[in-house]
């Protein structure tokens, strides 16, 4: 969004990712479109079922074929990936893009040590010898921090800690030197002060190789601390959009709103009760009509004529921000300042 | 490693000491006197003190678990059959022969039926398995899923003797079940043994379907699988790397046991087959009362499970490094 470049380094346009499952088919994605430009990192931001990790699994083509139907254009350095062979994605994936997962844990095999894990990633996509491999393994368990990475390198992942562990992803990650990472929630297993760790890490490594990162998460603070834009998805759509600063600190949708609420600040006084909002994600298979998040949305009835459970609210965007809800401007102004001042009383 | 072995050999023996120990007196616990059954019919008194001398079952039940213990390892005098060799079983109540020789005579060919059949069924189980769980929904899945039930519902005395009417009687495509020892013509070793390696198989090549697919479902949808493939590996190298590696553990326990009871004899098969193996001693040995041979048989066949069941520890512990053997 903040690109020089006539063509973004990551396009996604109006993507569509349905699920058919025994109940019916699940919209899990639906409609989004964002760019992503080299060395920019974009928080995408939601709650479980958001349709966040799809988006990303979407995207390195680890969808169940059989049962999903896809639809849009991602475009990666001007290729097209979701028509791409699956010989072309196993050439691009832990190479060109690749991926940390959540849980470190379930995520490396408990059957190999994390020196094959780390190697087999670089030997496959550079047909190195084992013992290159290994050295390159080693190096980059040293990058990423872990201590006597020559030892380290043979032991298996249950013999690391879960710090240790989500390094050691990391290191798997980016030992091709990938273009595009993404990271689907890698610190929310850590404890915070190895969750600032890990941040850092990425962030130095980064700089270090200009990639261009997605950041999945749940927790603002994760993203104010990573993030140049924000994202924010709802029921597989995106509701809001724009740089960090905007979205955190003028938030255009009462959904982002509501996040903020239910979120504890270090500024304001301590015992300020937090707001949650109220309800549960919608269900994918049978959304809510129109905006859906109007079944839980404190500010619906003040939209005239039933609109915001009757049409879907547009979301238009100009220079990288907007959102899409069926308030306007001042009704926003008001309304929203009005709940930031009752959670400061 | 070492430490591992000594401890479950330490146990294996344990165990054994209390099944023989177990069926010796179970076998009295029944009502029947061996030595009724060997002294005939007009049997008087002092005949049957003599029998029961020179079978060596005039002494209290401990003394004599004790004598066949000792026998084990140094041998032992039978006032009836003269001295018996360590290891000594002892003598056959009823055909007086040594009951280590019997069973040796037996057992080649109850292992012949046991690996044989064990080959195929693991091979076709774990195959149609592994392609149940790729094509998962598609007709493949199908057709192996119902095909599976079928098979696992059928009984071996059933399909027996329809493969026998048909296979052998009928359209004579396979020779008739006999066995001849694979030193001596391994072709006719081969050809006599197919149908009944392909009957017993049959019903463990539905069980192994079906516990090889469900494996792999799960082993296919871990996240470490996910991972394998986001890291651009070929669909190949993470099925049978990753995912074949996560399914096999209990797939090879359950092997263990399976190919242990095997061994100890496959009874109905070799009824069905007319086939001599150590099932067949087993039930003959219980219809006449004949104790050192069922002690024999049974010892054989716990002795089978126990050992197979420290190979099948270790192997876990070489497919799953998260165990460890101690």
């Amino acid at each position: 969004m903040t690109s020089t470049d006539q063509q973004p380094f990551l396009s996604i346009r109006d993507l569509k990712v349905h699920f058919s499952t025994e109940d019916g088919i699940v919209k899990a994605v639906d409609g989004l479109s964002f760019d992503l430009a080299k060395g920019q990192t974009l928080g995408i931001v939601g709650e479980s079922g958001s349709g966040k990790s799809v988006t990303n699994l979407t995207i390195l083509g680890l969808h169940d074929r059989d049962r999903t139907a896809i639809e849009g254009e991602i475009l990666l350095d001007g290729e097209e990936l979701l028509t791409a062979s699956e010989k072309e994605l196993e050439r691009l994936r832990g190479n060109k893009m690749s991926m940390i997962f959540q849980d470190a844990l379930a995520s490396l095999s408990p059957y190999h040590t994390i020196g094959t894990q780390i190697g087999e990633t670089y030997r496959k996509h550079t047909g190195c010898s084992k013992s290159e491999a290994r050295k390159r393994a080693i190096e980059m368990l040293r990058r990423v921090g872990i201590p006597q990475p020559d030892m380290r390198v043979d032991d298996y992942p249950h013999q690391f800690s879960g710090g240790m562990r989500q390094r050691a992803m990391i290191a798997m990650a980016l030992v091709c030197d990938p273009e595009l990472l993404i990271a689907d929630e890698p610190t929310t297993a850590l404890d915070v002060t190895v969750q600032a760790q890990i941040m850092d890490l990425l962030k130095d490594l980064q700089q270090e190789f200009g990639t261009a990162i997605i950041f999945i998460t749940h927790d603002l603070g994760v993203i104010a601390d990573i993030a140049d834009d924000v994202l924010v998805m709802y029921g597989g759509r995106c509701v809001e959009r724009g740089t960090k600063a905007e979205v955190l600190r003028d938030p255009q949708h009462p959904y982002t709103l509501g996040l903020l609420g239910s979120m504890p600040s270090l500024h304001g006084p301590v015992d300020v009760p937090l707001t949650p909002i109220p309800g549960s994600p919608p269900s994918l298979l049978n959304p809510p009509s129109g905006c859906r998040f109007h079944p839980r949305c404190a500010f619906a009835e003040k939209v005239a004529g039933g609109l915001c459970s009757g049409e879907r609210p547009v979301l238009e965007v100009t220079d990288g921000r907007g959102s899409a809800c069926h308030l306007t401007g001042e009704q926003k102004q008001e309304l929203f300042a009005d709940f930031a001042g009752s959670r400061h009383h | 490693m070492f430490r591992f072995l000594v401890r479950r050999t330490l146990g294996a023996l344990v165990i054994m000491l209390i099944i023989s120990a177990v069926t010796f007196w179970l076998f009295y616990a029944i009502p029947r006197d061996p030595a009724m059954m060997s002294c005939g019919k007009n049997c008087t008194k002092p005949m049957l003190e003599q029998v029961r001398h020179n079978l060596g079952i005039d002494h209290p039940l401990p003394v004599q678990y004790w004598e066949w213990l000792k026998g084990i390892f140094v041998g032992r005098d039978y006032p009836g059959f003269g001295h018996c060799n360590a290891p000594c079983l002892g003598y056959s109540f009823a055909n007086r022969e040594p009951v280590l020789g019997t069973i040796l005579d037996r057992l080649p060919l109850t292992l012949s039926l046991a690996f044989g059949s064990a080959v195929v069924f693991i091979t076709g189980g774990v195959g149609a398995g592994m392609i149940a769980a790729v094509k998962q929904g598609k007709w493949q899945d199908k057709a192996a899923s119902s095909a599976s039930l079928v098979a696992s519902s059928m009984q071996i005395y059933f399909v027996g003797y329809i493969a026998m009417y048909f296979l052998v009687g009928k359209f004579d495509i396979l020779d008739n079940p006999s066995y001849t020892p694979i030193t001596e013509n391994p072709g006719a070793w081969f050809s006599g043994l197919l149908l009944p390696w392909l009957v017993l198989a049959l019903i463990w090549t539905a069980n192994y379907t079906r516990m090889t697919r469900s494996q792999l479902v799960e082993t296919l949808s871990e996240d470490y699988v996910r991972t394998a493939r986001a890291k651009g590996l070929s669909r190949r190298n993470v099925f049978f790397r990753f995912a074949w590696r996560g399914a096999m553990g209990p797939i090879v326990t359950i092997f263990g046991i399976d190919l242990a009871t095997l061994i100890g004899g496959a009874i109905i098969t070799e009824t069905v087959f007319s086939l001599q193996g150590v099932g067949r001693l087993a039930v003959d040995s219980v219809d006449k009362s004949d104790l050192p041979m069922l002690l024999g048989v049974t010892v054989l066949s716990a002795g089978a499970i126990v050992i197979i069941n420290i190979v099948v520890d270790a192997i876990y512990a070489a497919i799953d490094p998260r165990i460890r053997l101690a």
